[in-house]
């Protein structure tokens, strides 16, 4: 079931992951339609409690009892969506891994690095001890971690934040998986080790053919190393395009607030920021019509009634869910007023 | 990186001037952490002094130690003339109700037992300010001016407030006292941007309406830009470079702060990703690496940044820099 390089490797269709609570049921991700080739690098932007966190789990199936799945999943041409933790089992790490956010607690540690690595290796592949702590060292090296020897017998808390990432990484890669997950995989980390680990995760992806899924809140982390970009809102996906177009030509009013809320360097200091008011919605109980109606500065009657639907917007592969999409009459007319009155800033000069 | 150079300390009605700040701690071994090693700098009334750096270059206990948490090793922090270091105890405190402290996490920075508003009032009561009346007039006032409504907040309590209300919450109660100081210590860094963009332009607001000269903490240069007026950058317990705010980022001088600009994701994919990389982390600050702290990791570093370590020198324009071979800027040095 090995998938080409550019073929279909990911393919989600109408993915809804619902959470029973007291309250009622958390509509965490509410239909999700996606694909991705193998090679290929998807970022999924949005703010805390938009699911973006909830959607790569379910993919992987690592969900508590409370969640109930709907839709499907599809990896490498197999329906996963339904399989058991046991049937699961197979895919984890073979095929489908994940690097989290805080390398730290992901690390068991009270175990030394190279057994941590060594473990799936024996597992999943049936290596022996020693090609298995060979290919360990190798993949130090791969992750650019130095004296790779030495570190298999140091303890996680021996190592910096950078070091750990890059240790989560080769574990991640240890069996050679066609799917890499990376949820907020530098959020942690200082600005100078976040670029070396995201140039890292982009290198490794190129040289094994591998995809990439990676979840972040930063506009700017997915700018420069994905190829398309998935905004999520309150569960749903609200625009999804390559990433060149999506930045060039934003649709949805809510990634144009969203990219317009950024402090940018090119802007003189003091620069008035763009805000979006209120909170994310309750998931709950989400507003009637479109879910981001409540806090848009251009909502319409309309907005608040119907929801709007996935719409392609005029490039190949661009589509967004918006009534009144940035471009549109109604759109260009409100923003205008909205500058004048000095609610909404102009756009930077540095960014179209 | 010296930080040891005083030259671009300034005349004027300074507010805050702090002048060879050390702060160490025993660390058990015999180890010393050296977090701040000899740093001056002076904040003017009304100004945004932004400081920069990454974990571990002392940004934060710089913040500390002018509310005297903990008292530096030495140094002086002369404040509306006086230096905390030699005030006894009361007096710090007293000197505190002018020097107040917006921290990272705003939720835990809260009370979560008491209702929001008794967070804000407390201050005005421990210091006895003016009747009862007037203490709640003016805590709903501040509330109001935060965008909180008091009659919320005497009902709730923090975890009934999403994080960017809390970060509201916990400007009202720094506010409370009519501080002329507010050290803001990452306050932005756990909000989501589009919070993040409302607290940032709520404290220029702010400013400009109790007339407040603030001390800005962020790894995020991008923010740091936004608020500030001037900015320094440090590394391992040294200041590297002290420049306006648009200066700063239009010709930086220091190595280091090119390796941090170039290493911002900036929201463009049209933009050159992979310049300015530098290998390897900052190293430990229990035994930072001799003559420029930074030098191990610098991309112009030759013998004598091992052996000397550097003073910061004007470029002129107000713009300082600690560095023995600073990058060179097209733009012509003014006369300074």
């Amino acid at each position: 079931m090995r998938v080409e390089a550019g073929a279909v490797l990911l393919e989600l269709d109408d993915l809804k992951t619902h959470f029973k609570t007291e309250r009622g049921l958390v509509r965490a991700v509410d239909g999700v339609t996606l694909k991705l080739r193998r090679g290929e690098s998807l970022g999924v932007v949005g703010e805390s409690g938009s699911g973006k966190t909830v959607l790569s789990r379910s993919i992987m199936g690592l969900l508590p009892s409370t969640a109930v799945r709907h839709g499907s999943v599809r990896f490498a041409g197999q329906e996963i969506q339904g399989m058991s933790s046991k049937q699961m089992r197979h895919l984890w790490g073979a095929e489908m891994s994940m690097v989290f956010q805080n390398p730290l607690n992901s690390l068991n540690p009270l175990m030394k690095i190279g057994k941590q690595i060594v473990e799936p290796l024996k597992l999943h592949l049936g290596m022996d001890k020693d090609n298995a702590r060979a290919t360990a060292v190798q993949l130090l090296r791969d992750v650019r971690i130095p004296e790779a020897e030495r570190r298999l017998n140091q303890y996680p808390h021996e190592l910096s934040g950078g070091m750990r990432q890059r240790v989560m990484i080769a574990i991640a890669l240890a069996c050679g998986p066609t799917l890499l997950f990376a949820d907020e995989p530098t959020t942690a980390l200082d600005v100078t080790v976040q670029a070396q680990i995201l140039d890292l995760i982009n290198e490794q992806r190129r040289d094994r053919d591998m995809s990439v899924i990676l979840v972040t809140h930063d506009l700017g982390v997915v700018a420069g190393h994905t190829d398309q970009i998935a905004v999520m809102y309150g569960g749903k996906l609200v625009e999804y395009a390559p990433t060149k177009i999506l930045f060039a030509d934003m649709k949805m009013p809510y990634t144009k607030s969203l990219m317009r809320s950024i402090p940018k360097m090119a802007d003189p200091s003091h620069s008035r920021l763009a805000t979006i008011p209120g909170r994310p919605p309750d998931l709950v109980n989400p507003p009637k019509g479109c879910n981001f109606a409540p806090r848009c500065a251009y909502a319409q009657d309309r907005c608040h009634v119907e929801e709007p639907p996935l719409t392609e917007a005029k490039d190949a592969g661009h589509v967004f869910a918006c009534w009144y999409p940035v471009g549109s009459p109604e759109f260009e007319r409100k923003d205008a007023e909205l500058q004048e009155q000095g609610i909404m800033p102009a756009d930077s000069a540095a960014v179209s | 990186m010296a930080g040891t150079g005083k030259a671009h300390l300034r005349d004027g009605d300074r507010v805050l001037s702090i002048e060879d700040l050390v702060v160490e701690f025993k660390v058990g071994h015999g180890n010393t952490v050296k977090a701040v090693s000899g740093i001056s700098f002076d904040v003017l009334r009304g100004e945004t002094l932004g400081i920069v750096g990454e974990s571990g270059c002392g940004k934060s206990t710089t913040g500390r130690a002018i509310m005297q948490i903990p008292k530096p090793t030495s140094g002086s922090i002369v404040f509306e003339g006086r230096d905390l270091t030699t005030l006894s105890h009361k007096d710090v405190r007293e000197a505190r109700t002018k020097v107040q402290m917006i921290f990272q996490d705003p939720v835990s920075s809260l009370n979560p037992r008491r209702s929001v508003r008794d967070s804000v009032l407390e201050p005005l009561v421990i210091w006895k300010r003016g009747t009862a009346e007037e203490q709640s007039a003016l805590v709903d006032e501040i509330l109001e001016s935060v965008g909180i409504d008091p009659k919320r907040a005497a009902e709730s309590r923090p975890h009934q407030f999403s994080g960017g209300q809390c970060q509201r919450i916990s400007v009202a109660r720094a506010l409370a006292l009519d501080p002329t100081l507010i050290i803001c210590d990452e306050p932005v860094s756990a909000l989501d941007v589009s919070v993040q963009a409302q607290v940032l332009n709520l404290l220029e607001d702010l400013k400009e309406k109790y007339g407040l000269t603030l001390v800005f903490i962020a790894h995020d240069l991008a923010v740091v830009k936004n608020i500030s007026d001037r900015v320094a950058v440090m590394y391992l317990g040294k200041l590297c470079e002290v420049a306006s705010s648009d200066d700063l980022y239009a010709r930086p001088a220091h190595p280091y702060t090119n390796v941090l600009l170039d290493s911002i994701p900036e929201p463009d994919p049209n933009a050159d990703h992979t310049v300015g990389r530098i290998i390897g982390e900052p190293p430990s600050p229990v035994a930072p690496p001799a003559g420029c702290r930074f030098h191990p990791r610098c991309p112009n570093a030759d013998d004598l940044c091992a052996r000397e370590e550097p003073q910061l020198r004007s470029m002129g324009a107000g713009h300082f820099v600690a560095c023995h071979h600073p990058v060179e800027t097209p733009v012509a040095l003014s006369a300074d």
